[in-house]
């Protein structure tokens, strides 16, 4: 039996004023298990926490009842109040009678009746409680982050700044992602690489940051302040610290017509290659795929012209182990396939592309020297349609339901340069809406149409054909003159949706965050904690947690990093004790509560019980990580056999709470 | 039938490919045919049983025998292997430790449904092309075999079997049957004629645990209803709440587990309809979050451990149709 | 109905809150002297996925004449799915209640965030008014723990 201490605060008048404290205090005097029942003035005050610490040593109390103000006032300090005392900080018990009853309530006798039940029901509570003990799980002072695209780049260079180790985990050859493929930034038309390439050559010079690239996440385990994560090293067939990166071998490869991923197939490079001039690290890789050597065993020319001797046709994948005590996500995204949209002829006419690859086009590292021609027979293009919203917005299965965000502003960019640069062009956009919300945003988009005269169309382009005259028609209506229309144009260029990066969704899955069912990841509020996942330390930054344009990416992997930081700051986490223990003598282990739990907390082993004829059987049950655990209880309830429960919130806590309410 | 599955058996036995079979054995009388495990030839040949009256779903027993050294062969009628495939999902039952064969399922026979015709005294039952000959103490008694056709297979769901490592006669296919008949003619009656019905049928309830202990999805290391600690047990029918208490839990325990095999009516010696609990959660089920059959694979999340954003409000209940 | 009867009939009504937004609903009514029925008792949980069938049973069992469970609005769940288990669990478990002849109206699940004081408050007063019409819970209870 425990030895309770009820204490009843008038609150001022706050509570007086509508209960009858001292009626309350002397009723719950009555109840079994309570064997001091005080009222005063001010429980929160000095004195009412002595008159609380007092009577724990006087009259050696292992539960306390406070009747008072919301326990979302007050129970931090009346925990802190019993512990000071020598008590277990959870043996204490709110009752709210003032928010929940006295300011509700005119009447002070139905009041005062409430009070006692909700009394009784604090006391029921307490007679289940147990103390319990917050643990602590220490932290490893290193973070990693997955994707080096701006993103990545932005987060790492700032965890690095605060004095902490980062990785970065690239998975093709080089960092900088989709922001190294851009020509030009609105809505500055700064060039993307001039304040690109500085940062990734700042990330490989700082010696905080390591760079993982060619390098994928094979596994991650453990949790906040101590994830254990396997990295994959791809095979590049070529020794990372030899190369010199001075791409004599890119010259000598007899292997040419290896499409060009860099330049979206725009182009070809050999088979030894390195991705574009300003990578980083600045190493060549063999794409085994094309190489002659690896295929038929003969050519290493290579491996000839290579005065570092970098060249390893051996080379195998590498897995090496780290552990980690944050994980920021920053995977990116991707424009989607449009192998669905025959409609706009993507895949009969080299002179409909994307906007990512009209980007390679325009840019003067791309395959044209960034001079625009047409890819199909490399003369000018002079009249140009852009297509907004090609598979955003959508409702059919084809595209996306969402808008991609970034689409209006870089449409206006590419059509101002266009105008810019070849005055003779005409520029057509068809649109749904002009979404321009952002600092300087609209202003940029007003200047496409009214200094550059780009031609603004609302609506929607139904049908693009190539002609056998190299010209295209592109059938459209207008809808705001409600007129069909029909262009001639020398080049469409289709604004397609983003999506996450593929890599997205097993990472997820490794990771147990969650995601929204267009595979962006999910944070843990959409409000008030945008930058963390639901599952503590692992953190979200950039376009892998919905459509961003640059400056927003910046700006989430910034905050991304200061929460990292806020974590690898600490030697140790203070976990909730009010944490989920499953009872592996009732345990089932039928996964149940593994799939209604957000955070991963729960995982199995076979474990081997003693059984009542002396035999010993291995049963699969369940234990939770209370580091992890978060305390929601959803797997309590999931759990058929009542082998899990949560600390603080017991099954017979609540119901001996719903018995002391209903009697 | 019964030839074909005691020759693979020992079959089995004799190669040494499993240690134990799981089947069903005769008993005093020609109709009380109970599960069994086998571990020779000898006691297959003196005792194993397959017919008509062969109803019990066996899946359940794998739970204790997979966890035993050696291999074990099991028979499974179609519906249940879906109970098998929820115990494996539910890694309940140890996969690499049971060999199973499929063989053909009902409709099967209910001995009640032969008494309640007055006959008595019964020796055997044969069938013969759709006609019952039942031999008595009293003389030879007939009647059609589809009046005596056990309630749980007047709604088959499936005639395929849904895993099986080698079959024994055809594989059918999944029936479109109209088991929700009797649950949406409960659902059109009255608040206080559903109360009238089920007041009546559930205080019939003597608490003797049969359903729950033949039931594939309870297979709980403890039950709620026999755990001390959790201040949640009963264990009699003390009052109409206590019976309330125990089949409400019950079903919700197995809602989006049960895979509708009808065991806990078919052996419930009071004859309630306990199916009906359960085809209940079934029905809401299927018309709120999807069609989902319980069993059907061993991958697919449970409806209750999973959501969509756009779920259906719990008010739909107070929304629909007449009080 | 028996309306006439239940002139004088004080329900007793068990809501169960999350601790995230319906407590601080519950909270925030209270510092803004909204006033709601008597009749409500509060059980605070740290997410409505807290709550165990059992216990609304439980209630019932021991003599409650309605329970109420609120919590976050879908999309808002401290825990992000709490809600979402809980809403699936109360729909099925309501809906086999309304099946056994329960009447319908003595379970609810509102979703109020910390915010909406004033939609708690008018919340407990409806559900309160609700069960008065319904009068005292007799289809399920345990007539052993009926107040003499």
């Amino acid at each position: 039996m425990q030895r309770i201490g009820v204490f009843v605060c008038h609150c001022g008048t706050n509570i007086a004023a509508t209960v009858d404290v001292k009626a309350v205090a002397e009723a719950l005097g009555h109840e079994a298990g309570v064997v001091i029942s005080q009222d005063y003035q001010y429980m929160c005050s000095e004195s009412g926490q002595n008159l609380v610490k007092d009577a724990i040593k006087e009259h050696n109390l292992s539960g306390v009842v406070i009747c008072s103000c919301s326990p979302r006032m007050h129970e931090n300090t009346f925990r802190k109040a019993a512990a000071a005392a020598g008590l277990n900080p959870y043996m204490v018990e709110i009752a709210n009678i003032r928010e929940q009853c006295s300011w509700i309530h005119k009447d002070i006798a139905t009041a005062t009746e409430k009070a006692v039940i909700l009394g009784r029901a604090a006391i029921a509570k307490v007679h289940l409680n147990a103390p319990l003990t917050a643990g602590e799980s220490p932290v490893v002072k290193r973070a990693l982050v997955i994707g080096g695209g701006i993103a990545g780049i932005q987060t790492a260079l700032d965890i690095a700044e605060a004095g902490f180790d980062v990785d970065i985990v690239e998975k093709s050859p080089t960092i900088g992602g989709k922001m190294a493929q851009i020509d030009k930034t609105f809505p500055t038309l700064d060039c993307a690489a001039c304040i690109l390439t500085p940062k990734m050559v700042e990330a490989s010079q700082n010696e905080k940051i390591h760079i993982h690239s060619y390098s994928e996440v094979s596994d991650v385990k453990g949790f906040v302040g101590n994830f254990s994560v396997t990295i994959k090293k791809k095979a590049r067939f070529v020794d990372e610290l030899k190369c010199t990166g001075c791409g004599l071998c890119t010259e000598k490869c007899p292997m040419k017509k290896v499409p060009n991923d860099f330049n979206l197939g725009l182009d070809n490079k050999t088979a030894i290659y390195i991705p574009f001039a300003q990578a980083v690290p600045k190493v060549a890789t063999i794409d085994p795929e094309y190489c002659i050597m690896k295929k038929t065993g003969k050519c290493g020319l290579c491996s000839k012209v290579c005065s570092a001797g970098a060249i390893d046709y051996n080379q195998e994948d590498k897995f090496v182990e780290e552990k980690y005590g944050a994980i920021v996500v920053a995977t990116g995204f991707n424009p989607i396939k449009l192998d669905k949209y025959d409609e706009f002829a993507y895949n009969q006419c080299a002179d409909v592309v994307t906007s990512l690859e009209l980007e390679r086009l325009m840019n003067a590292a791309g395959p044209n020297g960034g001079t625009l021609l047409r890819p199909s027979d490399k003369t000018h293009p002079h009249k140009i349609v852009f297509v907004q919203c090609v598979g955003s917005r959508c409702d059919d299965s084809k595209g996306k339901p969402y808008c991609s965000k970034i689409c209006c502003m870089y449409t206006a960019k590419h059509a101002m340069l266009i105008r810019e640069k070849y005055p003779d062009t005409e520029v057509y956009v068809f649109y749904i809406d002009v979404r321009t919300p952002g600092k300087n945003f609209d202003e940029f988009y007003r200047r496409a149409v009214e200094q550059y005269n780009v031609h603004y169309i609302k609506g929607m382009v139904g049908k693009v054909t190539p002609k056998a005259d190299g010209k295209i028609d592109v059938q459209a209506s207008d809808l705001l003159s409600n007129e069909q229309l029909h262009i001639d144009a020398d080049m469409v260029v289709l604004a397609a949706a983003i999506e996450p990066d593929k890599t997205a969704r097993p990472l997820a899955t490794m990771l147990t965050t969650q995601m929204d069912t267009n595979d962006f990841f999910t944070e843990a509020h959409p409000k008030l904690r945008p930058v963390e996942s639901a599952t503590a330390g692992i953190f979200l930054s950039g376009a892998c947690q919905g459509p961003k344009d640059i400056p927003e990416t910046v700006a989430q992997a910034s905050a991304a990093a200061a929460k990292a930081i806020g974590l690898l700051c600490k030697n140790s986490i203070t976990c909730n004790p009010c944490v989920a223990h499953a009872d592996e003598l009732m345990c089932n282990g039928c996964s149940s509560c593994e799939k209604v739990c957000p955070y991963g907390a729960i995982t199995y082993q076979d474990k081997e019980f003693r059984m009542p004829n002396r035999t010993i059987a291995v049963r699969r049950v369940a234990s939770v990580n209370p580091a992890v655990c978060q305390g929601c209880g959803a797997c309590t309830v999931a759990c058929p056999s009542g082998a899990m429960d949560l600390n603080g919130f017991s099954n017979k806590q609540i119901m001996a709470e719903v018995d002391a309410i209903c009697k | 039938m019964q030839e074909a599955i005691i020759k693979r058996a020992k079959e089995l036995l004799a190669d040494g490919s499993v240690n134990r079979v799981i089947g069903w054995k005769k008993g005093e009388f020609v109709y009380d045919i109970t599960p069994a495990v086998f571990e020779t030839a000898e006691e297959i040949d003196a005792d194993f049983v397959y017919n008509e009256l062969t109803s019990a779903n066996v899946s359940k027993y794998l739970v204790k025998e997979t966890k035993k050294d050696g291999k074990v062969l099991v028979f499974l009628k179609p519906c249940d292997t879906y109970s098998f495939n929820q115990l494996t999902k539910e890694h309940r039952i140890n996969r690499e430790n049971v060999y199973v064969i499929g063989i053909p399922g009902g409709p099967k026979l209910d001995v009640e449904k032969i008494k309640a015709k007055g006959i008595t005294g019964i020796l055997n039952i044969t069938n013969d092309n759709g006609t019952l000959k039942i031999e008595t103490l009293y003389g030879e008694e007939t009647m059609p075999f589809a009046d005596a056709v056990s309630t749980k297979c007047e709604n088959c769901k499936s005639k395929k079997h849904v895993v099986f490592d080698e079959l024994i006669g055809e594989d059918g296919d999944i029936t479109d049957t109209n088991r929700f008949e009797m649950v949406e003619k409960l659902e059109n009656m009255t608040s206080q004629e559903r109360f009238d019905f089920w007041r009546d049928q559930l205080s019939k309830c003597i608490r003797c645990n049969a359903c729950r202990n033949i039931c594939p999805a309870c297979t709980c290391e403890k039950c709620v209803f026999d755990n001390p600690d959790l201040g949640t047990d009963n264990k009699a029918a003390a009052d109409s709440f206590e019976e309330n208490m125990f089949h409400i839990i019950r079903a919700f325990h197995v809602a989006g587990r049960c895979t509708d095999c009808g065991e806990c009516s078919r052996v419930c010696p009071q004859n309630i309809p306990l199916h009906l609990l359960n085809r209940k959660f079934i029905k809401d089920i299927n018309s709120l979050y999807g069609e989902y059959q319980a069993g059907e694979d061993t991958t697919s999340r449970a409806p209750l451990t999973d959501y969509t954003f756009d779920d259906c409000e719990a008010s739909i209940v107070h929304e629909r149709g007449a009080e | 109905m028996q309306v006439n009867e239940n002139k004088d009939f004080e329900p007793v009504i068990v809501a169960f809150c999350c601790n995230w937004c319906s407590y601080a609903g519950a909270d925030l009514s209270g510092t803004n002297r909204l006033n709601y029925p008597t009749n409500v008792k509060i059980i605070r949980v740290p997410c409505s996925c807290r709550v165990n069938p059992m216990f609304i049973l439980r209630a019932f069992q021991r003599g409650a004449d309605g329970v109420i469970m609120c919590g976050c609005h879908p999309g808002d769940c401290h825990y992000t799915s709490g809600n979402y288990f809980a809403r699936r669990r109360m729909t099925l478990l309501f809906s086999m209640l309304d099946y056994l002849g329960i009447e319908r109206n003595r379970t609810r699940v509102e979703w109020v965030s910390a915010a909406e004081g004033a939609k708690f408050a008018e919340t407990m007063e409806s559900f309160t008014a609700d069960i008065k019409k319904l009068g005292p819970n007799r289809r399920l209870e345990d007539l052993r723990c009926r107040k003499q």
